[in-house]
C-alpha cells in the first residue's frame, strides 16, 4: 500500500481528548510545530452539542452518537486466562469516548484529588496493617509521584475547569462543610458548590446524624462567572439534566471544548487532523527511539508522521493496545509474571441502594448536572481502621443525581411488571419519588487481571483486539459487602418506603452488559523502576524516551475516586517536565 | 388528567392511518379485509405511516405487541396511539437496526450471560425471524395469527416469552422479547421526533419535563413539585399531568 510521507513535525499527539488537548496547549507556548491526530470527528459546542437537539436521550444516551463505535474496534472479554475470550459486542459496562474531546465531552465532571495515602498505597497498607495482610496476587504499587509534587496541577486543572467545591483542607486548616479528608490544598475550589437536590439534603442529614461527615461532590461544572487560566470564559450550570453521555450546550460542564480550545486556535504552531486513526508509533532500528507515526484517514489511506516527540494520549484501553501493536515495551506474561505492558488493569467497584419513598417526596431527578450530590468520604481507604475486616481500599458512598432520563435513569422495585398497565402504574408511582445512594470503589490489581492482543478477533483496520482479562476478586467483593452495610444503615435512617440493593455478592462475577464506569485504569503504569511500570513519574517510557503516555492507563491501581483528577494533573506535570527538563536535554528524565 | 376521549382519537386515528397506507393487508380488528375494500389513498401523497422496513403480516404483530406491552388504559395513551409501531419500524432503517452499532464480525460462540451479547443475528433479523417465528406457532395452537388472538391469549403468549419458555430454531424466545420490549419503551419514552410519544403522554405520566433542561428555580425549591407541563425538541407542549 502507498503511504503519503509528510514533513516532520515536532510533536505529534495521539488522542484529542483531555489529555492530548491539555498537552497540545501547554506546549504550543513554545513555539514548537505540533500536530494532533484525532481518530473521531471534528466537534464543538456549537453547532454539534446545541440546545434544544442535545436533550436527545435515544441518540446520545441510548445510541451513544459520541462514542466509539463498536462496530470498528472493541475489546474482548474473559474472566480468567483459562477461558476463551469474547468480544465485547455490545456497549453496557464501560463507554470510551471518540472524537475531538474524548470522554471529556460526555463525562459527568466528577473531579478529584487524590489524598496523599491514594499515591502511597502499598506504604500505606503496609505500614499500617502489616505486608502480610496483601494477598499474594495483588500487585498493589506505589505512585512513584507525590500529592505534594502535583498539588499545583491539581490546582491548575481545577482553575481550567472552573471547578465548584467546597473545600475541606484549605493549607492543613479543616474547613466546615468541605471533606474533611481531603488533602491540603493551597487554593479554595474556583466556583461555589452546585445546588443541593432534596435526594443530597437528606442523605446529608442522616449521615450527619450517624457522625459521618457529608460535603458536595467536587465538581467541573461551574457554578458562578469564570475566566480561565487560558482566558476561556465559562458559563453557569443551568441543572440540565444532559450532562452524563451529553456535550455541554451551555459551556459550563468542563471539556476540551469549553476550557482549552478557544484558547488553543490562536497558536499557529498547532494543528488538528481529525479522522486520523494512529495504527503504531514508529521506533528507529535500535528500538529506543520513536521516529513517529503510522496512521490512517477515512479513505483508508496511510500516512507516515515523523516527529521529534511522540504524545500517546489516547483512551486507557488505546494507550495499552498501541504500544502492544507497536512493539514498544515488553508485554505483560501473567503466566511469569514479567513484562509490563498490560500489567494492573484495574476498574472501579460500585453498588447502589433505590430508596423508593411514594408520592409525598418529589426528588425530581430531571433537575441535575452531572456531579450534583452529597458524599462521605468516612469509609475511603485510609480513612478509617481496617484492621480485621479482610479487605484492601475502600469507597465513597453518596447520593448523586446525575439526570432523570426516562429511557435509562427510571429505577423500578424488582418487583414491578415489566410491561402492561402493571408497568405504566409502576412508573407513574416511582418516577419522580425515587433516590438512588450510591458506593463508588477502589479495584486492586491483581496478577490474573491484564490486558493483551486477542489471537482472533480483528478491528476495522484489520489489527487484533485488546484482549481484556478480569474479574472481581474477593477482596473487593468483600469491601462492596462492607460498603453495603453502611449505606444501608444510612438508608435506614432516611425512610424510605422500600430499599433494594444493587451490591456485588460473593461469587458474583464481572457483567460487561450493566452500565458500570468508563473508569477502566492500568495497563502502561508508571512507577520507579522498569520492572514494576512503562513509564517513568514524568510518564515517559522507559524504553523509548522521546514517547510520553498520558492517561488513567499509568494508574497502578484504581482508587475509589473518579480518574480525572488525577488524569488531567500528570498530563499537566508531565507537560511541565517536557517543558522544562525534556526540551533542554532530551533524553531520561531518570534513569533506570 | 388525560381526557380519554383524545386518547382514543388518538389510537384511532394511527389505526385509519396506519390502515390507510398498507397496500396489502388492514390492521384494524381481528379479520383481514379484502383487498378490494382498502380505502383509496389520497393521490399520490401518503397520508400516514407507511412502514419502512416491516412487512404487512409484520406490521400487524408489532402493533398488535405494542398494544399489549404498553396498552392505552386508564392512565392514558398506550404505545400504539403514541406511534411506537412508527418509531420501531424507523430504528429498523437506521444504522442501529442493521448491527452497525454492535460488533458483528465472526467467530461467534455461545457463553455466559456475563459476557453479553454474542448472536449473530442484527436487530432487523431479530424481528424478522421473530415474528414469523410466533405466527407459525399461533398458526399451529390457535390457527391464527398473533395479531388476531384476543389480548389475554397475546398476553400469556409474551408472558411464555419472557420467562424463555418459547424458543425457536435460532432464535431464543427472551431474546425476540428483550429486544421488542426495549424498543417499545425506547418509542414510548423518547423524544417524539423519533416517532413514538407523539402527544409526550409517557413524560405527562411520570413527571418528565422533556426538553425544558433548565432547572435552575428548581433546584431553589427542593421536594416541590415542577409547575411546567413537557416540552419536545421541536417544541411541542404536552399536557400537564
Amino acid at each position: 500500500m502507498n503511504t503519503i510521507k509528510h514533513r516532520p513535525v515536532d510533536v505529534v499527539i495521539v488522542g484529542f481528548g483531555w489529555t492530548g488537548a491539555l498537552m497540545a496547549r501547554e506546549l504550543a507556548e513554545t513555539g514548537l510545530n505540533i500536530l494532533a491526530l484525532e481518530r473521531g470527528e471534528q466537534r464543538d459546542t456549537w453547532p454539534d452539542f446545541a440546545y434544544p437537539r442535545i436533550t436527545d436521550e435515544l441518540t446520545y444516551g441510548i445510541r451513544l452518537k459520541l462514542f466509539q463505535n463498536p462496530a470498528r474496534e472493541t475489546v474482548t472479554v474473559r474472566h480468567t486466562s483459562a477461558d476463551h475470550a469474547l468480544p465485547y459486542r455490545r456497549f453496557g459496562s464501560f463507554l470510551p469516548g471518540n472524537g475531538v474531546g474524548g470522554a471529556g465531552v460526555h463525562w459527568n465532571g466528577m473531579l478529584w484529588r487524590p489524598r496523599e495515602t491514594d499515591l502511597k498505597m502499598h506504604s500505606t497498607v503496609t505500614e499500617r496493617y502489616g505486608a502480610s495482610t496483601i494477598p499474594a496476587d495483588m500487585t498493589l504499587q506505589d505512585y512513584p509521584v507525590s500529592y505534594q509534587e502535583l498539588e499545583p496541577f491539581f490546582e491548575k486543572f481545577e482553575k481550567i475547569c472552573g471547578t465548584a467545591g467546597q473545600a475541606g483542607n484549605l493549607r492543613g486548616e479543616t474547613v466546615a462543610g468541605g471533606n474533611p479528608f481531603e488533602a491540603p490544598r493551597r487554593a479554595p475550589y474556583p466556583t461555589k458548590p452546585l445546588k443541593q437536590q432534596y435526594a443530597g439534603q437528606l442523605f446529608a442529614r442522616a449521615a450527619e446524624s450517624l457522625g459521618y461527615s457529608p460535603f458536595p461532590i467536587p465538581a467541573a461544572n461551574c457554578t458562578e462567572a469564570w475566566k480561565n487560566p487560558y482566558g476561556v470564559q465559562l458559563g453557569v450550570c443551568n441543572y440540565c439534566g444532559f450532562c452524563e453521555r451529553f456535550g455541554c450546550f451551555n459551556g459550563s460542564k468542563a471539556s476540551p471544548q469549553s476550557t482549552i480550545l478557544p484558547s488553543l486556535r490562536q497558536f499557529s504552531n498547532f494543528s488538528l487532523r481529525t479522522q486520523a486513526q494512529v495504527l503504531r508509533i514508529n521506533t528507529d532500528a535500535s528500538g529506543k527511539k520513536a521516529t513517529g507515526v503510522t496512521w490512517v484517514d477515512e479513505q483508508g489511506v496511510q500516512h507516515e508522521q515523523p516527529a521529534d516527540l511522540v504524545i500517546l494520549s489516547a483512551f486507557q484501553l488505546h494507550n495499552v493496545r498501541l504500544l502492544l501493536l507497536s512493539g514498544i515495551g515488553k508485554p505483560y506474561n501473567a503466566q511469569s509474571g514479567e513484562g509490563v505492558v498490560g500489567r494492573n488493569y484495574a476498574y472501579q467497584m460500585n453498588g447502589s441502594l433505590n430508596l423508593f419513598f411514594g408520592e409525598k417526596h418529589n426528588f425530581n431527578p430531571f433537575a441535575a448536572s452531572g456531579v450534583t450530590g452529597t458524599f462521605i468520604d468516612d469509609f475511603n481507604a485510609g480513612n478509617f481502621d481496617q484492621s480485621g475486616l479482610g479487605f484492601i481500599g475502600g469507597a465513597t458512598i453518596g447520593a448523586a443525581t446525575s439526570g432523570g432520563r426516562p429511557i435509562q435513569q427510571m429505577p423500578l422495585p424488582a418487583a414491578s411488571p415489566q410491561w402492561g398497565s402493571g408497568w405504566k402504574k409502576s412508573i407513574k408511582q416511582h418516577y419522580l419519588h425515587t433516590m438512588t445512594i450510591g458506593s463508588s470503589g477502589s479495584v486492586m490489581p491483581y496478577k490474573q487481571c491484564y490486558l493483551d492482543l486477542d489471537p482472533t478477533y480483528k478491528d476495522v483496520h484489520g489489527q487484533p483486539l485488546l484482549r481484556m482479562t478480569f474479574d472481581w476478586q474477593p477482596n473487593e467483593l468483600k469491601m462492596t459487602q462492607f460498603m453495603q452495610g453502611k449505606a444501608e444503615q444510612i438508608a435506614r435512617v432516611m425512610g424510605a418506603q422500600q430499599v433494594e440493593s444493587g451490591f456485588m455478592k460473593p461469587g458474583d462475577h464481572y457483567d460487561v452488559r450493566p452500565y458500570q464506569s468508563t473508569h477502566t485504569t492500568g495497563g502502561t503504569v508508571m512507577g520507579d523502576n522498569p520492572k514494576n511500570s512503562v513509564v517513568n513519574k514524568y510518564l515517559q517510557s522507559w524504553d523509548v524516551h522521546n514517547l510520553f503516555v498520558l492517561g488513567a492507563s499509568v494508574f497502578p491501581q484504581n482508587l475509589a475516586y473518579n480518574p480525572t483528577g488525577i488524569v488531567c494533573a500528570t498530563a499537566l506535570w508531565a507537560a511541565h517536565a517536557i517543558r522544562t527538563q525534556y526540551f533542554a536535554q532530551p533524553g531520561p528524565l531518570v534513569q533506570a | 388528567m388525560v381526557n380519554h376521549d383524545d386518547v382514543a382519537h388518538g389510537r384511532r386515528r394511527f389505526l385509519h392511518q396506519s390502515l390507510a397506507l398498507i397496500p396489502l393487508a388492514t390492521v384494524v380488528g381481528r379479520g383481514v379485509a379484502p383487498l378490494s375494500a382498502q380505502a383509496a389513498p389520497v393521490q399520490g401523497v401518503s397520508p400516514g405511516p407507511v412502514p419502512l422496513w416491516f412487512n404487512p403480516r409484520e406490521w400487524r404483530f408489532i402493533i398488535a405487541a405494542c398494544g399489549r406491552l404498553i396498552p392505552e388504559d386508564a392512565l392514558g395513551p398506550g404505545a400504539v396511539s403514541e406511534g411506537v409501531p412508527v418509531f420501531i419500524d424507523r430504528q429498523m432503517e437506521q444504522p442501529y437496526g442493521y448491527g452497525q452499532l454492535w460488533y458483528m464480525q465472526p467467530p461467534f460462540a455461545e457463553a455466559i450471560p456475563e459476557l453479553g451479547y454474542q448472536s449473530p443475528l442484527v436487530p432487523r433479523e431479530i424481528y424478522r425471524r421473530g415474528i414469523a417465528a410466533i405466527d407459525q406457532h399461533c398458526q399451529q395452537h390457535e390457527q391464527a395469527d398473533f395479531a388476531d388472538l384476543k389480548p389475554r391469549q397475546q398476553d400469556a403468549l409474551l408472558t411464555q416469552l419472557e420467562a424463555g419458555e418459547l424458543n425457536f430454531s435460532g432464535l431464543p424466545g427472551a431474546l425476540f422479547f428483550t429486544q421488542l420490549l426495549e424498543n417499545t419503551k425506547e418509542g414510548y419514552l423518547a423524544d417524539p421526533q423519533h416517532g413514538g410519544n407523539q402527544t409526550l403522554a409517557s413524560w405527562t405520566l411520570i413527571g418528565f419535563p422533556g426538553a425544558r433542561a433548565d432547572y435552575q428555580d428548581q433546584m431553589d425549591n427542593p421536594n416541590k413539585p415542577y409547575p411546567l407541563p413537557p416540552v419536545s425538541i421541536s417544541g411541542y407542549r404536552g399536557r400537564s399531568a
